[in-house]
């Protein structure tokens, strides 16, 4: 699947985008990020504060519990400030 | 039935052409539009960077404009957003929504924009005038309170 960072987690991961091949006991949003946190210093960084880090699923908002088997695309923000 | 009308977009956009866009349906009694600027927080800032995620933010813009249809009854909605550099003084974001009267208007036009404030996938990046390093704003918690209130209804 592909995971798409974006702002502030993007400049900590250091990447706007890449396919990942995340263990098969990695179902939920949730244990992504703790997944992805132990792929290095900058994602570490990224997800340290994971409880307020928002994501998206194929473009649509996803809860830390959503299941990510279908996932194609798995984004991950801070909270939005547009408007 | 309308079609909402959602934009994303860099460039910028005339807000007198799009109110005029929807006004002269014989339905429409009441037109309430909003229009979020750039400030320079006196002095302080030399620009916006806005960031947004292709795809995703139309997408959210239109279900969020979906669902104020549904909950007023409106005869006309545009919603432009744009993204990339804004200087202060310039429109950043649009909402003009019109409807047989003006309490569905001015409601449907709020509530998108506390929406659009807490859902549709947009960063800002502040450009300062002192040279300091540019620095994303922090969410606000107001904000999500403003969005949480319409759920209540």
């Amino acid at each position: 699947m592909k995971a798409l960072y974006f702002a502030s987690v993007r400049e900590r991961v250091g990447l706007a985008e890449e396919d990942i091949a995340p263990p098969g006991d990695i179902a939920t949003v949730g244990d992504l990020m703790r997944w992805l946190a132990t792929r290095g210093e900058g994602y570490a960084a990224a997800f340290a504060n994971a409880r307020t880090i928002r994501a998206a699923i194929d473009k649509t908002h996803a809860g830390h519990e959503a299941p990510i088997a279908q996932a194609r695309e798995i984004a991950f923000f801070p909270p939005m400030t547009g408007g | 039935m309308f079609a909402p009308t959602v934009r994303v977009q860099e460039e910028p956009f005339d807000a007198g052409v799009e109110i005029a866009r929807l006004e002269g349906g014989g339905e429409v009694g009441a037109l309430v539009s909003f229009i979020g600027l750039c400030r320079d927080e006196d002095g302080a800032l030399t620009a916006l960077e806005l960031e947004h995620y292709p795809g995703m933010a139309e997408e959210e813009i239109a279900r969020i404009a979906a669902q104020a249809c549904e909950r007023w009854p409106l005869e006309g909605l545009t919603i432009i957003h744009r993204h990339g550099v804004i200087k202060p003084g310039e429109k950043i974001v649009l909402v003009v929504a019109a409807a047989r009267h003006r309490s569905e208007a001015f409601a449907a036009a709020e509530f998108l924009m506390d929406y659009l404030k807490t859902s549709a996938p947009f960063r800002k990046k502040e450009r300062r005038a002192d040279g300091a390093e540019d620095s994303w704003v922090d969410a606000k918690a107001g904000d999500d309170e403003a969005a949480a209130r319409w759920a209540k209804r």
